[in-house]
């Protein structure tokens, strides 16, 4: 084909990936014997879209496999078949393959053609027996299509009939016909018999036809897509040589068919206007940014974002431009008594500047139900496999966060729902015993509070076990044999790695990873996860995360001449020390006493080797930090602003430096470091007192 | 291009040190680095230190939303460091590394000049066991009746970083030894 389609791959797949959800979620919204006829056409409407896309780029196997599935849903829509659970399931696994195969095509990996042909004998199968006992003249149709959809052993017989205008739309049968004798052994008979007396000739309309014999074992896509741009200015009907014997004689002989030209041949164009592209209309109102360049790449690099949140941005920038032109209007000759303008511009330029801040941040936030979505599907398959009847609710899902958090936090929140599904809901007989409703309920939740977002799993289920827990602790010697432990430090001993209660391994859960994995990947966001359970009752999971990663709440703090940043999410209280509270216990540093706690004290200017305003401890300030349960005071000479900070790595031009988590820059432009509150209290523990010499170090490695 | 047809030409063993060099002192030396490396040069201000880091890492400094780390050659070549006058500037190069480029400035007592110099211009530097290891050392080039020592800038960061990088799974040893 003369265009270049590659260009568009890109937004075919965004749209097919896009499509394919739409897929899903409708399906599994289907009621088997009952089912809405709109949401049979959204996702025949869907299907149609990644046909046609994908015949108009050439890709082959999807068009084949998209058109059976077409051909089902189309017959579940005109009600000649009605919906089953069997259908669904086998409709669902399809958009599973279908997932497969794009992503196959994208990534150049291919895809499993046995699972393809198993799944498309299954839905022609139902096809099949769909149509048995039912009207006969539907399966007639049916036949060709599936014939058609395959590959012809011998050949296809094109019969190509161009309406009069088709050359008015730019479109010359004659490159066609090249095109053909490419892909194979071409015979061509021309059909005269629409020829007008010479009279009546118009030299810019098209009277001719042709009967086409293609000969050999080509993709009927292949012959369909060199017609695609013109199959809605002709009449056009591609049979398999040998589903058609007669007329195939016919062709071979070199005879003229007859032809009545009125023939209006309305099913003629099966393969219905691929050219249209994909349809936009199944999916939200977006338009695209940043596209990326390399298609290939992954998906972190490209973003949709909301067309309203775009026209916000550029008002934004729209008053920016116009606070800056006042701005260098006062600024061209500026006296004293503008000063108070001066000070109104700045006041606006600030406003300006946050706004704009907020709303390209805003940029990179996705409602949480990107997440959300996959879960009905996950619930549904799982409760099938685990003979357990679950219900799924879902709120709060236009809940915003941050797109980097989003994409992390979606394999924590798939573990911790298998885990509520697998551990937490018993099976439905234990239920009815314990009194319950034989259908157990999970629960996601997500909502803001403050600068966080919190996500909720709940289940109604059996809840943690502590006896068991305990025994298991025990067992595997993470505990002491005697060791009691409080209610949440029991809790808590299901993050330890390798730790399971299970007394099967399955392959859902059970092996001991997991729960350890989970923590370590929300900790890596910045975030924090916490358990309450009712043994009996169920147990709820409450992640808490930072909006995004970008911007951190920090406080600002200052030993000597440094200034560090310190997250606002670890510190617990900052205290002015009371000396008498402070005790020094041999070869493990200092101890205070706050309240009923004892937490040890990392003399900060010791651990980065600074100098202090004062080593006297009563002189400075101690910064109380949590990480992990395990609390430790910091000490600093003094408490200065809390600001929000945007964070920038380090390792970019230079390496990880321990303690510090990142850099920021403050309002007069000088850089501050951001510490990392638990790389802190490592460095403290392993505190060796004299500047960094990697020759001591590897001293003190040997002497230990 | 001149000079390019002249690598082209030649088959000395360092066909790649010949091309315009930008110089600048450092104790009274002249060095010179690649141009093409060259992002910017910028007035000495202060920079953030970092903790822990090996003593010839100045700090950080904002480069217009990025951050820099900025080198103290004097200390990187183990010269008596000098608190640095109004000449002072921060060389901001291009530094190539295994896993990408990195932007780094290094501070210099002042910029002086570019040269042009050819392949034959250029020595094999000696060993001549002064203050500068001759690891950093690309060759000594002969401009006019001046020597001019021309520096492997990469070898020189990566050296360096290589240190300090090498410094954090020792620290992580002994976290675990500290731990049983």
């Amino acid at each position: 084909m003369p265009v270049d389609l590659s260009q568009f791959h890109q937004t075919f797949f965004e749209e097919s990936f896009e499509g394919l959800g739409v897929m899903e979620s409708g399906l599994l919204a289907l009621i088997p014997g009952n089912a809405d006829p709109e949401s049979i056409n959204t996702l025949f409407r869907v299907a149609h879209s990644i046909k046609g896309g994908s015949s108009m780029f050439g890709f082959t196997a999807i068009t084949e496999f998209t058109h059976v599935m077409e051909t089902l849903l189309e017959k579940l829509r005109s009600d000649e078949c009605t919906v089953t659970q069997g259908i669904v399931d086998c409709l669902l696994q399809a958009v599973d393959f279908l997932q497969n195969m794009l992503s196959g095509v994208k990534d150049g990996s291919g895809h499993d053609a046995d699972r393809g042909g198993r799944l498309r004998e299954q839905l022609e199968e139902i096809l099949e027996n769909g149509n048995r006992g039912r009207v006969t003249a539907s399966s007639v149709p049916k036949k060709t299509e599936a014939a058609d959809a395959g590959h012809a052993a011998r050949g296809w017989h094109i019969k190509f009939r161009p309406y009069r205008h088709l050359l008015t739309t730019g479109n010359d049968p004659l490159p066609m016909l090249r095109e053909l004798s490419l892909l194979g052994d071409l015979d061509v008979s021309i059909d005269v018999s629409r020829l007008p007396r010479y009279q009546d000739l118009d030299p810019e309309a098209c009277f001719l036809g042709w009967d086409l014999m293609l000969h050999g074992a080509i993709p009927r896509t292949q012959v369909a897509e060199i017609f695609e741009w013109v199959e809605s200015d002709c009449d056009l009907e591609i049979t398999p040589i040998d589903g058609n014997t007669s007329q195939a004689n016919a062709g071979l002989s070199g005879e003229v068919v007859p032809i009545q030209p009125e023939d209006p041949a309305p099913h003629a164009s099966r393969f219905s206007a691929p050219a249209t592209g994909p349809a936009p209309s199944a999916v939200e109102a977006y338009s695209v940014v940043e596209r990326r360049k390399n298609p290939s790449a992954g998906d972190a690099s490209s973003i949709r974002v909301n067309i309203e949140k775009i026209d916000a941005l550029i008002n934004i920038v729209g008053e920016l431009v116009i606070t800056q032109s006042m701005l260098s209007q006062i600024g061209e000759d500026l006296a004293a008594s503008k000063i108070d303008k001066l000070r109104d511009g700045l006041i606006q330029l600030a406003r300006n500047t946050r706004e704009l801040q907020e709303s390209v941040l805003g940029i990179r936030m996705l409602p949480i139900s990107f997440s959300f979505n996959r879960f009905p599907r996950l619930v549904r398959d799982m409760s099938q496999q685990l003979c357990k009847k679950i219900d799924l609710t879902v709120s709060g899902e236009q809940t915003e966060i941050d797109k980097t958090v989003l994409e992390k936090l979606s394999d924590p929140l798939v573990h911790l729902v298998r885990n509520s599904l697998d551990h937490g809901i018993e099976l439905p007989e234990v239920r009815k015993a314990c009194g319950k409703d034989e259908t157990g309920r999970v629960h996601l939740h997500a909502y803001h509070q403050g600068g966080t977002i919190v996500i909720e799993v709940a289940d109604d289920g059996a809840g943690l076990n502590k006896a068991k827990i305990l025994q298991a602790a025990r067992e595997q010697g993470v505990i002491g044999e005697h060791e009691a432990l409080a209610e949440d430090r029991i809790h808590e001993l299901i993050f330890q790695p390798g730790f399971s209660t299970a007394d099967t391994i399955t392959d859902i859960s059970g092996r001991g990873v997991g729960m350890d994995v989970v923590r370590r990947n929300i900790k890596d966001l910045g975030g924090s996860i916490e358990i309450e359970s009712e043994e009996g009752l169920g147990s709820t999971f409450t992640i808490r995360l930072p909006l995004t990663l970008a911007i951190l709440d920090g406080q600002l703090v200052r030993i000597g001449r440094h200034i560090y940043s310190i997250p606002l999410v670890s510190i617990v209280e900052s205290l002015q020390v009371a000396p008498k509270c402070v005790s020094r216990i041999t070869g493990k540093g200092e101890i205070y006493k706050l309240r009923a706690d004892y937490l040890p004290i990392i003399r900060l200017y010791e651990v980065f080797n600074v100098v202090p305003d004062s080593e006297r401890i009563e002189s400075g300030i101690l910064v109380v930090v949590e990480d992990d349960g395990q609390r430790a005071g910091i000490y600093i000479d003094e408490l200065l602003a809390q600001q929000q900070v945007v964070i920038k790595s380090l390792e970019t031009n230079y390496t990880r430096v321990p303690g510090i988590s990142g850099a920021t820059i403050l309002g007069d432009g000088t850089v501050a470091l951001i510490l990392d509150v638990p790389g802190v209290v490592e460095l403290s523990r392993n505190f060796v007192p004299v500047g960094f010499r990697p020759d001591t170090h590897e001293a003190v490695v040997r002497a230990a | 291009m001149n000079l390019g047809q002249q690598l082209n030409e030649t088959t000395q063993p360092m066909p790649t040190a010949a091309g315009q060099y930008l110089t600048f002192i450092l104790a009274g030396t002249e060095y010179g680095v690649d141009i093409l490396r060259v992002q910017e040069i910028k007035g000495w201000d202060t920079a953030t230190e970092i903790p822990n880091t090996p003593e010839y890492i100045r700090g950080i400094i904002n480069l217009r939303g990025t951050i820099v780390p900025i080198v103290d050659l004097r200390r990187r070549f183990h010269m008596d460091a000098v608190a640095y006058g109004n000449t002072a500037v921060v060389v901001v190069l291009k530094v190539k590394r295994a896993g990408g480029e990195r932007t780094m400035g290094f501070v210099v007592d002042a910029v002086s000049d570019v040269y042009n110099v050819t392949v034959d211009q250029i020595k094999a530097a000696p060993d001549f066991g002064t203050s500068v290891s001759t690891e950093f050392v690309k060759g000594l080039a002969t401009v006019g009746d001046k020597m001019v020592i021309l520096l492997e800038i990469d070898q020189l960061v990566d050296t360096g970083v290589a240190t300090a990088e090498k410094a954090l799974p020792i620290k992580a040893d002994l976290k675990r030894r500290g731990d049983t």
